[in-house]
C-alpha cells in the first residue's frame, strides 16, 4: 500500500504491518505448541501455587493461630496482601477504561493483558479477606441472603460489607469488560482455526460474531459505556477499601486523604506490576512491534505521575500529623519513621518516592532492562507500603502496656507466595489460550500516523507484505477455503 | 427492523482491501440508489453508520435505566433490611443510615447497569453461544472487508452491479442467493 507517514504522530504499531499480518503475529504464539521456556515457568508457577495450598491447608487445620497475629495486631500480612493485590488490578482498568475515555489510542497494546492481570491480581485478592475470616467456609455470611436466623442482616453501615460489594461488582464488570473485548477476537481465532477443537471452542466462546456492521455500531456504544460505569466504579473500589482504614480511629488510618492516595497508589504499583509484565511478555512472545519503547515510555510517565501523587501524600500525611497537635497521631508517624519498623518505611521510601523520579529521564525510560529493575522496585514498595500502614499502626497502640511486636511465620510467607503462584499459573495459561493483544482494536489504530494514499485493492496475502503489492489470490480459491454455514 | 444478515433474496458481495476502499465503494453505490444491506469488517469502520443509514442504538437509554433501578432497588433494600425487617441498633447509629449506604448503591448501580447493558447489546445483537456465525467472507474477521448489495429491484442488473464492484477496487466479488443460517 501507498502511504505517507506523519511527521507529527509517530506509528503506534512498527513494522509496517498488513491487517493480516496482525491476526498472524497475535495468534502466532497459541498455534504453536508452548515452548521451553513456557514449561519452566508454568511449572514454577505451579510449584509455588502448591506451596500456597500447603500452608493455607495447614492454617485452615490448626486455625489463625497459625499465623503471628497477637492481641494487639489483628490485621497484619493478610490484609497486606489484600491490599496490595487489589492495587494491582487497579491498572488494567485504569488502561482498559480511563484511557479509553481519554482516547488514548496506545493503550490497544497493553489492554488485553492488562484486563487479564485486573482479573487475576482480584481473585488473588479475594482470597485473603475470606481466609482471615478464620472460618473461610462461613465466609456466605457475607451475603444479604434471606435465612433462618431472624431473618438476621448483614451490616450495611460496614465498611466491610462495603467491601464485599465492591470487590465483588469490580471482579465481574471487569470480567464482563475482558469478554466483551475478547468476542471479536475469538471471532478471528474460529475462523483461522486449524483443528476442529479449536474452532469449535472458539466459535462457542465468540457467540456467533460475523462483525457485522449493525453489530459493531452497538459495540462500540457498549464498549463506551463500559468504560464510563467502570471509570468510577475503579475508583470507588480502592475508595471503599481505604475507608476500611479511614473509618477507623486507629492513628494514622483515620485520615481523609486515604481514598485518593489509595488510588493514586494502586494505579502506581499497577502500572509497575503491568510493566513487569509486559517487558517480559514482549521479549518472550516477539511483540516489539507491538509494545513498542514508546509504550513503555507512556507507562513510566503515569508511573511518574502517580509516584509523583504518592510521594506527595506521604509528605501530608506527615505534615498534617505534625500540624494537627494530635500526639497520639504525631506518634504514629514518628514510631513509622524511626521505630521497630523503619527499616520497612524507609524501604517504601526510597521504592515509591525515589525510584519513580528517575523516570524523568528520558533515557531511563527508554531502556528497556532498567524500567524492569525499577517497576520490580516499586511493585517491593508498594507492598511495603501496605504493610507499613497496617502493622506500624497496629503495633503501637494507645496504651503502651498493650505495644506489642508482629512477626511472619513461614505460614503467612508461603500463602502469599502462592498467591503469586496463582497469578502466575492464570497468566501463563492466559497467554497460550487467549489472544494476548486485542486484535480488533489494534486493527482499528494501524492507521494511526501513517495515511494510506492508495490502497493495492488486493487483499494481502499470509506474511505477506504490505509494503509490497501481493498477487491477489483467485475468487475461486477463497470460495474452496469458505465455509457458508 | 430485524435484519437477517443475508437476506433471503439475491445480493452480490464484494470484498475489499482497506476500510478506504470500502467507504468509497460503499458510498458510490448508494449514491447510484442500491441498497446495501450489511457491511462485515473485522474492526469497527467509522463513517459506515452514515452511508448504510443506521440508528443510533438506544443502549445508553437501557444502560440509565438499569443503573436507576440498581440505584433504587439497593437503596431500598438496604433501608429495609436494617429499618423494616429486623431493627438492630448498631453503636447508637440510626436505623435508616442514608450515607452509610451510599457506596453499597453505588456499587449495586453500576452492577445493574453493566449486567443488564451486556444482555441488552446480546440480546438486540442476537448473539449467544451456540450462535452459528453467517460467514460473509472466510477472512471477514481477518482482513476482508465485505459489502452485501440486495439485488432487490427488477431493474438491478447482477452482471452490472459485479462490474461497478470490481471497478470499485474490490477484490473478490461474488454473489449469493441461499440463505445461510
Amino acid at each position: 500500500m501507498a502511504e505517507l507517514y506523519s511527521i507529527l504522530r509517530s506509528p503506534l504499531i512498527l513494522g509496517d504491518k498488513s491487517l493480516r499480518q496482525v491476526t498472524d503475529d497475535v495468534c502466532a504464539p497459541m498455534e504453536r505448541g508452548p515452548g521451553k521456556l513456557w514449561w519452566i515457568a508454568f511449572v514454577s508457577a505451579l510449584l509455588l501455587l502448591a506451596v500456597g495450598v500447603a500452608a493455607e491447608t495447614y492454617q485452615l487445620v490448626t486455625g489463625v493461630g497459625a499465623w503471628g497475629l497477637n492481641n494487639t495486631v489483628g490485621w497484619a500480612f493478610d490484609i497486606t496482601n489484600f491490599v496490595f493485590w487489589i492495587g494491582i488490578g487497579h491498572a488494567g482498568t485504569l488502561i482498559s477504561a480511563i484511557l479509553f475515555l481519554f482516547r488514548q489510542k496506545w493503550r490497544t497494546s497493553v489492554n488485553r493483558s492488562a484486563e487479564a492481570m485486573t482479573l487475576f491480581a482480584v481473585a488473588c485478592a479475594g482470597i485473603f479477606p475470606i481466609i482471615h475470616m478464620g472460618r473461610p467456609w462461613l465466609a456466605f455470611w457475607f451475603l444479604p441472603y434471606p435465612n433462618f436466623r431472624g431473618p438476621l442482616w448483614v451490616n450495611f453501615r460496614s465498611p466491610l460489607v462495603w467491601d464485599m460489594f465492591a470487590i465483588s461488582t469490580y471482579l465481574l464488570i471487569s470480567l464482563l469488560f475482558w469478554y466483551i473485548g475478547l468476542i471479536p477476537d475469538l471471532a478471528a481465532m474460529r475462523d483461522r482455526a486449524g483443528t476442529k477443537l479449536r474452532r469449535k471452542l472458539a466459535g462457542w466462546f465468540s457467540l456467533g460474531w460475523d462483525g457485522s456492521n449493525r453489530t459493531w455500531s452497538r459495540y462500540e456504544v457498549l464498549y463506551l459505556l463500559l468504560a464510563g460505569l467502570a471509570t468510577p466504579l475503579v475508583v470507588s473500589v480502592h475508595t471503599i477499601v481505604s475507608w476500611d482504614f479511614a473509618t477507623s480511629v486507629i492513628p494514622g488510618w483515620h485520615t481523609t486523604i486515604f481514598p485518593p492516595y489509595f488510588v493514586a497508589g494502586a494505579v502506581f504499583s499497577g502500572f509497575a506490576m503491568v510493566l513487569t509484565l509486559m517487558l517480559i511478555t514482549r521479549k518472550m512472545l516477539h511483540f516489539e512491534d507491538y509494545i513498542t519503547l514508546q509504550h513503555v515510555e507512556a507507562m513510566t510517565k503515569i508511573i511518574l505521575a502517580t509516584g509523583s501523587i504518592v510521594g506527595f501524600a506521604y509528605l501530608t500525611e506527615l505534615f498534617t500529623a505534625w500540624y494537627s497537635g494530635n500526639i497520639y497521631e504525631q506518634f504514629a508517624f514518628t514510631n513509622r519513621m524511626f521505630g521497630p519498623y523503619a527499616w520497612a518505611y524507609w524501604t517504601m521510601i526510597s521504592c515509591n518516592v525515589i525510584v519513580p523520579q528517575l523516570f524523568w529521564i528520558r533515557r531511563i525510560r527508554r531502556s528497556v532492562v532498567v524500567v524492569f529493575i525499577l517497576s520490580l522496585a516499586i511493585n517491593v514498595g508498594m507492598w511495603f507500603e501496605r504493610f507499613v500502614i497496617i502493622v506500624t499502626s497496629l503495633t503501637r497502640d494507645f496504651l503502651p502496656s498493650s505495644w506489642s511486636e508482629y512477626t511472619p511465620t513461614w505460614i503467612e510467607v508461603g500463602t502469599f507466595a502462592g498467591s503469586f503462584g496463582l497469578f502466575f499459573t492464570l497468566f501463563l495459561l492466559f497467554a497460550r489460550l487467549l489472544p494476548m493483544i486485542a486484535i480488533a482494536e489494534v486493527k482499528g489504530v494501524l492507521g494511526h500516523g501513517r495515511t494510506v494514499v492508495e490502497s493495492t485493492g488486493i487483499l494481502t496475502r499470509r506474511n505477506g507484505k504490505a509494503s509490497q503489492p501481493a498477487h491477489p489470490e483467485p475468487v475461486a480459491a477463497a470460495h474452496a477455503t469458505a465455509r457458508p454455514q | 427492523m430485524r435484519t437477517t444478515p443475508f437476506p433471503n433474496q439475491r445480493c452480490v458481495l464484494a470484498a475489499f482491501a482497506s476500510e478506504h476502499d470500502l467507504l468509497a465503494a460503499a458510498q458510490a453505490l448508494r449514491d447510484r440508489g442500491y441498497t446495501i444491506h450489511e457491511a462485515y469488517t473485522p474492526y469497527p469502520v467509522h463513517g459506515l453508520d452514515n452511508i448504510l443509514a443506521v440508528r443510533p442504538t438506544r443502549l445508553p437509554m437501557l444502560c440509565l435505566l438499569f443503573g436507576i433501578t440498581g440505584a433504587v432497588a439497593k437503596l431500598w433494600f438496604q433501608v429495609w433490611t436494617s429499618a423494616g425487617s429486623w431493627p438492630l441498633n448498631v453503636g447508637g447509629k440510626p436505623l435508616a443510615s442514608v450515607p452509610a449506604f451510599v457506596p453499597i448503591t453505588f456499587e449495586v448501580t453500576v452492577l445493574f447497569a453493566g449486567i443488564g447493558t451486556v444482555l441488552a447489546f446480546l440480546l438486540r445483537s442476537g448473539l449467544h453461544p451456540g450462535r452459528r456465525a453467517r460467514i460473509a467472507h472466510p477472512r471477514a474477521t481477518d482482513d476482508a472487508f465485505v459489502l452485501v448489495t440486495l439485488v432487490d429491484r427488477a431493474d438491478v442488473h447482477v452482471g452490472g452491479l459485479m462490474e461497478l464492484c470490481h471497478t470499485l477496487r474490490a477484490s473478490e466479488v461474488y454473489e449469493r442467493s441461499e440463505v445461510t443460517s
